[in-house]
């Protein structure tokens, strides 16, 4: 027995799940919507992805070496914000471009303000609209994963395929233009499906933003179906509006987060020039966390308001 | 029938917790009486509440049970001999940090107990209180909480619930397993004498649903001849952690919160640890007063688990010596289980009245800190509703005005926060630290 025993606080066991494990299981989850972009769309589709990973890999490794930090890259939250940045992109953006968003996600939006845990956006959203603004013509330039064809729509891929253009089941399996990552609704669910079952997200925002979205369109005689289906509401709503930093804590508070996001979102889609609506939405979501946590924050058990 | 009898009697389930594996490993282990050992030192502060002024001098001959240390403060109880010899000693001992004063008490080997104890004559009210206060007993689920002053709540409180908790939901602890099974007249008994003195209406005996031999033998107290009115129950809680404190246990059985800095007499309920009510019996039975304690040895680093019978004052090391040493890399040895326990810094520290385990841990592979990524897991795991990660995030800014807002007196330290992060964060521990920065600030 050694001679000097151990002293600390309790309590003297943890669980073993660490934030490595959580974002290794983000990334699987993502991974078959990743995979099925790259068949559809081809080498370039599967350059695009490993250029914003590895981008935003170095870029953090940079950052720590510039600033003598920890080296923070094992725990795999640049990998995400690199894959989810990459998944997207249409695959006609220029391999420059990628390097740029993921750049900008890193540095500026993740460890500008504080590194991990501190952003008060989503990183992969954020470089996403910046490189939108900057580069509007590469970003909204979406081929035809068959005929390859660049489809001159600059306009939203939702919408774009509203009539007729593509069937349902295509929709549903992933076989329309978009996004490198964000046109297998199908795929994208069984990711979905995953991260419930490892209990890494809650339920609740996914389902409320969709469900707004739905009810929206139902209202106001939209098509449902294809409005669920299309753009990058998937992607958004189960992968980047759960981001933990970037959501609320309460489970009111992420029923109205959810609710907020597919509102402003319908709004964008119906009524707005913006080519999508899903971005901006969390975007502008994300800025209203802080108040969100407080409007909705619990009571301590037994809470008894003070006698006066 | 399991599920009519889950509707007639609904457990509110508490908020949070953590799904802790259990480790009963000892659950099966009879209780093994140690010798007692050559030497014990018997602390004079074991309770809550002022401690015990000596009542023997250096050189006095006592016996088992003999009175050693009493005070006359409402809030106290008094210490007995756990052995029979003489006292070498009256100082403070330094246990590794902790300095407490001490009865030195040299063993003869014969533990001949004193002759004044005698069985109790208990009819009143009263005479249970007295009967509570002269046992020295505490409350044994680790509180401390002198149990003759929870038993005498104050006149304007009506108790009509009686709540004995059998819970045990740290791990590896399994000593109220094994007095429920192995002292289970004496519980009958203390329980129907509890109930009958007091005038309280209604039992409720709570046990965590994974000890399916002790809640078998629990149901029999609710069978007995003197519950006609089918006033005592047995309530089969989720084997979830911290379901067995005190707040979480009462909102189970009644549904009732305790507000913050109330005693549950307040919402009329008394809770008692099950092995508590066991020694009052014994007591009242046989004048035996506490004197020695049930308690599980166990953890990572222990080679050979007990559960063992041991004189209140004996050294840890002792102890750890009786059940066969321990493993070379032992890094922790815990008064208590894993959760809540609290280490020792030498094992010269000694068992007390409300030590109900010694856990023995082996060196865990390190788990790196990383920064909070705030995924609210130790917010949906507190079971008081708080916010560990934005008292974290005050403290660490220096915002100590905002820890009264945060509610952190709420925090009862259980620890979940800690456990279920994934960053490492030392939440609980960043808990006391809040709690105990508002405390100094009201000063």
């Amino acid at each position: 027995m050694r001679d000097i025993l151990t002293v600390s606080s309790s309590p003297h066991i943890k669980t073993s799940e660490n934030t490595r494990d959580i974002m290794a299981d983000v990334l699987i989850a993502l991974t078959p919507a990743a995979i099925f972009g790259c068949l559809l769309f081809g080498i370039k589709a599967a350059i695009l992805l490993a250029v914003s990973v590895v981008t935003a890999i170095v870029a953090e490794l940079l950052w720590d070496l510039l600033l003598k930090k920890p080296i923070s890259i094992g725990d795999c939250s640049a990998a995400v914000t690199g894959l989810l940045l990459g998944m997207n992109l249409s695959v006609k953006t220029p391999v420059f471009v990628a390097v740029i968003g993921s750049a900008v996600a890193i540095i500026v939006v993740k460890q500008m303000f504080g590194g991990l845990g501190h952003n008060f956006v989503n990183p992969a959203i954020a470089a996403r609209i910046v490189l939108l603004v900057s580069f509007p013509k590469a970003m909204s330039s979406f081929a035809d994963p068959f005929t390859q064809n660049i489809s001159a729509v600059t306009s939203a891929t939702p919408l774009a395929l509203e009539k007729g253009a593509t069937s349902l089941k295509n929709l549903f399996f992933g076989l329309h233009a978009g996004c490198i990552g964000e046109t297998s609704a199908f795929l994208l669910l069984i990711g979905f499906g995953y991260l419930l079952i490892r209990k890494v997200v809650s339920p609740i925002i996914p389902l409320s933003f969709i469900g707004t979205v739905a009810v929206l369109n139902l209202f106001f005689g939209g098509d449902v179906l294809a409005q669920i289906l299309s753009g990058g509401l998937m992607l958004g709503a189960i992968f980047m509006a759960t981001d933990y930093t970037t959501s609320p804590t309460d489970k009111w508070g992420k029923l109205i987060f959810g609710i907020g996001c597919g509102a402003i979102t319908f709004i964008i889609r119906k009524f707005g020039a913006l080519p999508e609506g899903v971005s901006y939405s969390i975007i502008l979501m994300n800025i209203l966390v802080p108040h969100i946590n407080k409007l909705t924050a619990s009571r301590p058990f037994g809470y008894r308001k003070a006698a006066k | 029938m399991k599920y009519a009898e889950s509707i007639l009697h609904p457990v509110k389930h508490i908020h949070g917790g953590a799904m802790l594996e259990h480790y009963k490993n000892t659950a099966d282990f009879e209780t093994v009486t140690m010798p007692s050992p050559d030497t014990v030192y018997i602390p004079l502060s074991q309770h809550i509440g002022a401690p015990c002024e000596p009542r023997v001098s250096v050189g006095d001959q006592v016996f088992v049970g003999t009175v050693i240390g009493d005070s006359d403060a409402a809030v106290s109880a008094p210490i007995h001999s756990s052995v029979s010899g003489t006292v070498k000693e009256i100082a403070d001992k330094d246990f590794g940090g902790r300095t407490v004063k001490c009865i030195v008490i040299e063993s003869d080997g014969k533990d001949t107990p004193d002759i004044t104890l005698a069985k109790k004559q208990v009819n009143t009210a009263e005479d249970l209180i007295k009967a509570a206060r002269d046992c020295g007993l505490v409350g044994l689920g680790g509180a401390g909480f002198p149990t003759h002053i929870k038993l005498n709540p104050s006149p304007n409180c009506r108790i009509d619930t009686l709540i004995i908790n059998c819970a045990e939901c740290e791990p590896y602890i399994t000593s109220d397993y094994r007095e429920s099974i192995e002292n289970f007249g004496g519980i009958i008994e203390g329980v129907y004498l509890i109930k009958r003195l007091l005038r309280i209406k209604k039992v409720v005996i709570c046990i965590e649903r994974n000890k399916p031999k002790a809640i078998e033998k629990l149901m029999l107290v609710a069978a007995d001849h003197r519950d006609a009115d089918d006033s005592v129950k047995v309530m089969q809680l989720p084997d979830k952690y911290p379901q067995g404190a005190e707040k979480t246990i009462i909102y189970s059985a009644t549904g009732r919160k305790l507000p913050l800095g109330k005693l549950p007499s307040d919402i009329g309920c008394i809770v008692m640890n099950i092995t508590s009510v066991g020694t009052l019996y014994k007591y009242i039975s046989t004048g035996m007063p506490l004197v020695e304690k049930r308690i599980t040895v166990d953890g990572t680093a222990v080679r050979r688990p007990k559960n063992l019978l041991v004189k209140i004052g004996t050294p840890i090391k002792d102890v750890l010596e009786f059940v066969g040493g321990i493993h070379e890399k032992a890094e922790k040895v815990i008064a208590g289980g894993p959760m809540m326990g609290s280490c020792v810094v030498s094992t010269s520290a000694v068992v007390e009245k409300r030590t109900n385990a010694i856990t023995v841990m082996k060196e865990q592979k390190k788990k790196p800190q990383t920064p909070c990524i705030r995924c609210g897991r130790c917010a949906s795991a507190c079971p008081m509703n708080l916010y560990p990660a934005n008292v974290e995030a005050a403290l660490n800014s220096g915002l100590y005005e905002r820890f009264e807002n945060l509610n952190v007196n709420y925090c009862m330290e259980c620890g979940c926060c800690s456990f279920v992060c994934p960053a490492a964060r030392p939440l609980t521990q960043v808990m006391r630290v809040a709690k105990q920065s508002l405390r100094r600030n009201k000063k």
